[in-house]
């Protein structure tokens, strides 16, 4: 079972990896945005090759399980990447309400 | 405190007025010829705008209308009524309305800029009484619906509502302001060039304070009547939009 997991982890991570370097070769991703995608799938597999590192990891911050810190991880970096989200979805609003205002402006 | 507005002697105290009054002979003559615009943010008011644009040019303003996409006939019925129409392509809201005429208004050389709900709550002399006092020396002035003797209207939901934002006005901004989510609000050409619009909707009635008071502007504020009409009622803020304003302070205060 375990190992049917962490199969299943590292196919999803490499195919991950795989589109986020698509992505830096098609120039929608910076090269920035790229290393953390990739920082990131490379950190899920290398943990589900050895799920050791992640318990060693754990006790030492003084977390009980290395599931637990995985979760606690991944919460952190969700809540970032949604702040990150809404202060871009923020400009979109503002760039298109510029966009409208000079059309106003144009022809009145 | 020395942000706080200057509040203005309300009107049981008759100064206000008696400064209107006393515009007359050299002085009035020196205002006269300052240039009034009144910006008038419309989205689908049709029913209620041509009287508000017929009634504001009386008092003597220039009548800038920005049609934030309506559905209606309003831009129509706004040019036929005498004002210059702005159309935005798609809706962006109050406060995006309220960004295109400062910006509209600015352009057109206005030297006193005074905004007016669509809606027909506001009544044109105040505008004008508005725009008197900003021309007395005052960079801004609200129109506040809740000093003075002239609250009567508002219901209570409304009312409480409007205390709890000003007091949250207050913690994040540290602006005292009897009205923050007035509608009628002059500003002197200096003044409003300061104001930068950043948020879209509703929240824009609190941003415009929250710049008045990071620029400093010398501010005051007047007692205004508004007329409550099942229209206006209708067509204005919603209790649950004013916990939606809250979350947007919140974010305005932590982005910027």
């Amino acid at each position: 079972m375990a190992l049917f997991v962490q199969a299943l982890v590292i196919i999803f991570a490499a195919f991950a990896l795989s589109r986020a370097v698509l992505r830096l070769k098609g120039g929608e991703l910076t090269f920035n945005q790229f290393f953390f995608w990739a920082a990131l799938w490379i950190v899920a597999i290398i943990v589900a090759v050895s799920p050791d590192l992640l318990v060693r990891a754990s006790t030492t911050l003084g977390i009980g399980r290395g599931v637990d810190l995985a979760l606690y991880a991944s919460i952190i970096i969700l809540f970032y990447l949604n702040f990150k989200l809404l202060v871009r979805l923020d400009n979109i609003e503002q760039q298109i309400t510029t966009l409208a205002r000079n059309i106003a402006l144009r022809k009145k | 405190m020395n942000r706080s507005l200057r509040r203005a002697p309300s009107a049981s105290t008759g100064r206000v007025r008696a400064a209107s009054k006393s515009l007359g002979g050299t002085k009035n003559r020196r205002i006269a010829h300052l240039k009034r615009v009144a910006i008038v943010p419309a989205y689908n008011e049709e029913q209620t705008i041509a009287k508000v644009i017929k009634d504001l040019k009386a008092e003597g303003f220039v009548v800038l209308v920005i049609n934030d996409s309506s559905a209606d006939a309003t831009a129509a019925v706004a040019r036929k009524a005498g004002a210059t129409v702005y159309s935005h392509p798609i809706n962006r809201g109050l406060g995006g309305a309220l960004g295109t005429g400062f910006a509209a208004a600015l352009a057109n050389d206005a030297d006193i800029l005074v905004t007016v709900d669509a809606d027909g709550q506001h009544l044109a002399r105040d505008a004008r009484r508005v725009a008197d006092t900003v021309a007395s020396g005052y960079d801004a002035v609200i129109g506040s619906r809740l000093i003075g003797t002239e609250t009567e209207g508002m219901p209570f939901v409304r009312k409480a509502g409007n205390r709890v934002l000003n007091i949250l006005t207050y913690l994040l901004f540290g602006v005292r302001c009897s009205d923050t989510q007035s509608g009628l609000r002059g500003f002197s050409r200096a003044g409003a060039q300061k104001i930068s619009i950043r948020t879209n909707r509703m929240e824009v009635s609190s941003e415009i304070i929250k710049e008045i008071g990071r620029n400093k502007l010398r501010t005051t504020e007047i007692p205004i009547k508004a007329i409550y009409t099942d229209y206006s009622l209708r067509k204005g803020q919603r209790t649950l939009n004013g916990i939606r304003i809250m979350g947007q302070l919140f974010w305005q205060k932590l982005t910027r």
